[in-house]
């Protein structure tokens, strides 16, 4: 009988798919990592919902929003090992630019006064549908939200750094860091 | 990192002022005092604000274009330092201390009746323009708390009588000085020149705090030696800088003697600003000649002919005593040229003052200031024995030590090296304050046990001492046997006694990273980041959301520090690790044990702005989530 393959989701929260990009980056290696893993909920399967348990989960993006939040907090109940990918899941990167301007003058700017709405917008309307994610007051990253358990720095963190991780997940064999991987000066 | 200062009048945002005529005769008058040199900008920036009450935009780019510099140069010297104000800040500027003393002998009472009575709000400024509150860090006056600096005058052991009292009288148009009814303080303080308030509290006499010193015996005896018999005999004294670094001073002054160049400095180090800390300004008031003849001391032995005496701005009540001093030192011929009658022997002093930042204590921020910029530490080497001020050879050394200096020339090396233990000669001067009957400034040699010294200010039930200040360390009664020395506990003269009642997580250890936090120049990430996220850590902690994991994060993050590029950063997460080394149940009681992890994140607390600010009503899922 066929070994069970390790099944992986992955997410990309307030991020740029750039680390998702990186994933693809492995190039053909992705046809042995094909043998060892099955994707279920992953922006690359577009499965939506979990419906079993994921041995990896991996999460891009920090969380700006109540929906990163909810869906980081169903990653993390559906996943034995759940693992940080780049800056923005790590420490918030660039969407955290604007943690310390308060939120309402990021809205106002963003609807309101910037340059490409300015005038546009006579009623003043302030996207405010229920069904519309609720903005955060800052951006967090991820491990302040729920526990992670591996982080992997980066942005976006390298395609050898990626495979390197989830081959020694996955074979439970150690993970060579070379120090090139991890410098980013 | 200074503009960030949470109650800073410092911040770059200018009122607006018509420029006029008068102003531009008065700043250029100030430019031409300091010989049109932008290297005394720090000294332009204070004389025009003590002209203004702040420093308005127009004046920047004035003193910018008359100085051929770039007015960016001027805002990033002025945002640096918490005294410069760039909008009105009241014409009673009030700088209420927030140090961990103040809050322990009632600060807030005072700080909540300051806002009552003025009426309005710390970082504010009354609608009538007349006082303006603010918050600032330790301004050395720890065994007479709570103190404020009002337009530089210093206001001790306030109540919220008293600031009644003296909200009163202001409003009602009284001058400060009649406003300070409680009378004078001890000994020089009451000199025409200070007439402060300020008491000297000082309860042990030694050698250096001795009386009947006499002004000019040890120059009288330099001038008979030669400049390498005076060094060698520093040397043997074995003495070391008193700040807290504990470098051998004999050391220095070789190394700056063998130094080769045509012009060298001598800085004397009087920004005491470590927490706690306040026998420089003792000396200051009360032995300000024998500082300055231990500068010409080191003049001599090192071949400078200038000395700077760099003194914090919160001493400010001082200058006219210190210059008054300085001018006397001359007509002695203490100071000028051929001192003491030795051909060729040229030494004077001028005083630089600081404008509010604890990190200029550090040697080569300290030049950095006095060159009037931003006060951020160089990278060394090379060190200012090699290129300091000015890229010149510079001595830097505390107040202390150059007093100690003059009595191992005048008594020699050998008594000296009698008092104290063998690697940690001669006595330290200490500041003692916190729970104890007689906070004050006592004179000890090394080698008193911390229960000496408890038994000696009659502090008695003591919970943990702060040794060193923010930046030392933090024992507990285990611990009170240990020996004051450069071997064992080692200080820079600050010590604080915590008694029983005091929540040393709460009302210590957070001051003290607000301290850091508000005191970092900004310059290494470790610096500006680490400790806000200590503080981060500590507050989920007080707030009983910590898991013993944070313990640890915050032990592992505290090592990043020693990445930092000065003392300042690598000693702002001490507070953290010594109270977790030291004071370990004081966490294990606070935080959650057997689980390993806690968010700590509320949902609808996060999401209430944005919803207000949209008009939205927040819509939770059963998880706690939001609304997908």
């Amino acid at each position: 009988m066929e070994k069970k393959k390790t099944v992986v989701a992955t997410a990309s929260l307030a991020g740029c798919f750039g680390c998702h990009m990186s994933i693809l980056d492995i190039d053909e290696r992705i046809l042995s990592l094909i043998d060892l893993v099955e994707f279920h909920r992953s922006p690359i399967t577009d499965i939506k919902h979990f419906t079993e348990y994921c041995d990896i989960g991996i999460i891009e993006g920090s969380c700006c929003n109540s929906e990163n939040v909810q869906v980081l907090r169903e990653f993390r109940r559906h996943c034995r090992v759940l693992v940080s990918l780049g800056e923005c899941a790590i420490m918030g990167g660039v969407p955290a630019m604007r943690n310390g301007i308060p939120v309402r003058e990021c809205i106002e700017e963003a609807y309101l006064n910037g340059p490409s709405v300015k005038g546009h917008n006579p009623e003043m309307v302030l996207p405010n549908d229920p069904e519309l994610p609720m903005l955060l007051d800052r951006v967090y990253p991820c491990h302040e939200i729920v526990k992670v358990d591996h982080f992997l720095p980066g942005c976006p963190p390298r395609a050898d750094l990626i495979y390197d991780t989830l081959a020694a997940l996955i074979t439970g064999g150690e993970l060579h860091l070379p120090y090139e991987t991890v410098k980013y000066d | 990192m200074k503009s960030t200062f949470p109650e800073s009048p410092g911040d770059l945002e200018f009122g607006e002022i018509a420029f006029q005529d008068t102003m531009i005769k008065s700043v250029s008058g100030i430019i031409e005092r300091y010989g049109r040199d932008p290297s005394r900008l720090m000294d332009i920036l204070i004389d025009t604000q003590a002209e203004f009450g702040y420093i308005p935009r127009p004046v920047v780019s004035f003193i910018a274009r008359d100085l051929t510099i770039s007015a960016v140069d001027i805002e990033q010297t002025l945002s640096f330092y918490h005294f410069f104000a760039t909008r009105p800040s009241g014409r009673y500027t009030v700088y209420l201390n927030d140090s961990v003393i103040a809050n322990m002998m009632g600060r807030e009472e005072v700080a909540r009746t300051f806002e009552r009575e003025a009426g309005c709000r710390f970082g504010d400024v009354s609608a009538d323009g007349l006082i303006g509150l603010f918050s600032t860090s330790c301004i050395g006056m720890s065994d007479q708390e709570p103190a404020a600096l009002i337009n530089g005058r210093v206001f001790t052991q306030l109540t919220p009588f008293r600031v009644k009292e003296i909200v009163r009288d202001l409003k009602s148009g009284k001058r400060l000085d009649e406003a300070m009814v409680e009378g004078l303080g001890d000994g020089a303080n009451a000199l025409p020149e200070i007439r402060s308030m300020v008491r000297n509290n000082i309860r042990k006499k030694g050698p250096i705090l001795a009386d009947g010193y006499r002004p000019g015996d040890a120059l009288k005896k330099v001038v008979k030696m030669r400049p390498e018999e005076v060094i060698a005999e520093v040397k043997l004294s074995n003495i070391r800088g008193r700040g807290g670094a504990g470098f051998p001073t004999g050391m220095k002054w070789e190394i700056c003697r063998n130094a080769r160049s045509e012009q060298k400095y001598i800085f004397c180090n009087a920004d005491e600003g470590e927490p706690g800390t306040f026998k420089d300004r003792v000396i200051l008031t009360e032995y300000p000649k024998m500082l300055m003849e231990g500068m010409a001391v080191a003049g001599y032995a090192v071949g400078a002919t200038q000395g700077i005496l760099y003194v914090r701005y919160e001493y400010m009540y001082l200058r006219e005593h210190l210059e008054k001093v300085i001018e006397g030192g001359r007509k002695k011929n203490y100071l000028g040229t051929n001192i003491c009658g030795k051909e060729g022997f040229e030494f004077d002093i001028r005083i630089q003052f600081g404008a509010g930042a604890y990190v200029c204590g550090e040697e080569s921020a300290l030049i950095e200031s006095a060159e009037g910029k931003r006060g951020e530490p160089r990278d060394r080497p090379p060190f200012p024995v090699e290129s300091g001020y000015h890229g010149r050879p510079t001595i830097v050394n505390n107040v202390e030590t150059l007093c100690s200096i003059v009595k191992i020339v005048n008594n020699g090396a050998t008594w000296y090296r009698s008092m104290g233990t063998k690697e940690s000669s001669g006595t330290k001067v200490l500041s003692i304050s916190g729970d104890c009957k007689y906070p004050g400034v006592y004179e000890i040699e090394w080698g008193f046990s911390v229960n000496d010294v408890l038994e000696m200010v009659g502090a008695a039930d003591v919970q943990a001492v702060q040794v060193g200040g923010p930046s030392g360390t933090l024992i507990g009664p285990n611990e009170f046997g240990r020996t004051l020395s450069y071997t064992d506990l080692s200080t820079g003269g600050s010590i604080i006694v915590f008694g029983r009642e005091r929540d040393l997580l709460k009302d210590v250890v957070l001051n003290f990273l607000d301290f850091f936090i508000a005191e970092s120049c900004g310059s290494c990430s470790t610096c500006r980041n680490v400790p806000v996220l200590l503080r981060q850590k500590l507050l989920k902690v007080l707030d009983a959301r910590g898991v013993p994991r944070d313990i640890d994060e915050m032990l592992d993050w505290s090592k990043v520090l020693k990445a930092s590029r000065c003392g300042l950063g690598l000693t702002a997460a001490n507070p953290v690790v010594s109270s977790i080394r030291n004071f370990r149940p004081l966490y294990d009681r606070k935080i959650q044990h057997g689980k390993d992890y806690d968010s700590s994140f509320d949902m609808l607390a996060a999401v209430r702005a944005s919803c207000d600010a949209v008009g939205r009503v927040p819509t939770l899922m059963a998880d706690g989530g939001g609304a997908a």
